[in-house]
């Protein structure tokens, strides 16, 4: 920090920050109490974060759907093979659009709140003002939002999914006059419960998780200005933007 | 603001949809894990397995019964081995059931088409299909083809 040097600025922050990261979630995660009072406020969390996705959620995975059928169908026709459609749809979604595209989604509804909340609650000393009282923030404010967001991200991801599929049909069976039961067989012989839609589920998971810390984090490590909880909202985005698409290149290279 | 009982009562629903589009995705879009269910293997060694790859479907009579686990090469006899996985519901294939590499139509993907023989004892876990046919390689087939008539003349 003293000597700021070209590789320092480099290397040498980015490090730190994410250090610093680890040891936050490794904190809040050893002072983590299952009580009553808790388990309430998580739930709380859930619809915060979760229900009050749905209308983007839907609305994005409807027109994903969408889009996604109109332009396979386009071309996959061209080869004629247009029956394929609903496959190349339930794979893209399943394995790749659903977590990705909820996770960025989420960020950028959900995960910008909770930085901002927190960020404004600390520029408002109410933190302290816990702290104060002998209750750990920690355990009140961080716990209950990563907890919320972890549930809320893989619950969103199988709406979302769902509603794309449905925007599938939509355009593939109702406009195409794709047959339904080709449509759904083809789908049906194709894509694996488990390798496929499985897997596609664990990265939501880890998803979750990553979209939630990091919302957190720039939160609970906002500086106390109005400038300060500004930089910190985009900051999540950002972050969670480039580490989801980043650990899914990973993981879909280990998956595959 | 919504009361919290509201709030509490609102997130169980959102968890309820939640769950249900699990139960319609994993029923209505994908295969409901028939093979990767309860399942057992069978072997078989193919002088040449074209263009097998895992994953390729295993089918009797036309239905779909398992698929390709593996293939590897036996060191000692140069024959490819083909490691199936085939589902549970099909555990009385007779033992002298053969196996042949097949395409599904002209340019279609190949699979393993088992064709079922005549004995009362059953296929177990780990068994190896003795009756095999090699995958059609189509230089082959053309060059026995130019070969043939070449004689004939």
């Amino acid at each position: 920090m003293n000597s700021p040097g070209f590789p320092n600025r480099l290397f040498a922050q980015p490090l730190r920050e994410l250090g610093r990261a680890l040891i936050f979630l490794l904190t809040a995660l050893s002072r983590m109490r299952l009580t009553r009072l808790q388990i309430g406020e998580t739930l709380r969390q859930v619809y915060f974060a979760g229900v009050r996705s749905l209308v983007i959620i839907v609305t994005c995975g409807f027109f994903v759907g969408l889009v996604l059928t109109l332009q396979t169908y386009d071309t996959l026709t061209r080869f004629g093979a247009g029956d394929a459609v609903s496959v190349v749809l339930a794979l893209s979604l399943f394995r790749e659009l659903g977590p990705v595209l909820t996770a960025i989604l989420f960020a950028g509804r959900a995960g910008t709140s909770i930085t901002a909340e927190i960020g404004l609650m600390k520029a408002t000393e109410q933190l302290d003002a816990l702290d104060l009282m002998a209750i750990d923030p920690m355990e009140r404010i961080v716990q209950p939002r990563l907890i919320g967001s972890l549930i809320a991200v893989p619950a969103l991801v199988l709406i979302f999914n769902v509603t794309a599929l449905l925007g599938g049909v939509a355009f593939a069976v109702l406009l195409m006059g794709v047959d339904p039961i080709t449509f759904w067989g083809n789908m049906q012989a194709t894509v694996e419960l488990g390798r496929d839609f499985g897997h596609g589920m664990l990265k939501a998971v880890v998803f979750g998780f990553l979209a939630a810390w990091l919302a957190v984090y720039f939160g609970w490590t906002a500086k106390p200005t109005s400038e300060g909880v500004a930089l910190a909202t985009t900051q999540t985005v950002i972050a969670t933007a480039i580490a989801v698409l980043v650990i899914d290149f990973v993981l879909s290279a280990f998956m595959l | 603001m919504k009361s919290s009982h509201q709030i509490e009562l609102t997130a169980g629903l959102f968890l309820l949809l939640a769950i249900a589009a699990l139960v319609f995705l994993a029923v209505q879009a994908t295969d409901r894990g028939v093979v990767s269910g309860g399942s057992y293997t069978l072997t078989a060694h193919f002088s040449n397995v074209g263009g097998l790859k895992p994953r390729a479907k295993v089918s009797m009579a036309g239905v779909t019964i398992g698929m390709v686990e593996s293939i590897q090469l036996d060191p000692e006899t140069f024959d490819a081995v083909v490691t199936l996985r085939i589902s549970d519901q099909f555990d009385e294939l007779p033992e002298d059931t053969s196996a042949s590499i097949l395409t599904a139509g002209i340019l279609g993907d190949q699979y393993v088409g088992l064709e079922p023989g005549g004995l009362f004892d059953p296929l177990q876990d780990g068994d190896r299909i003795m009756i095999t046919n090699s995958a059609m390689v189509l230089e082959q087939l053309i060059s026995r083809y130019l070969f043939n008539t070449e004689g004939d003349e």
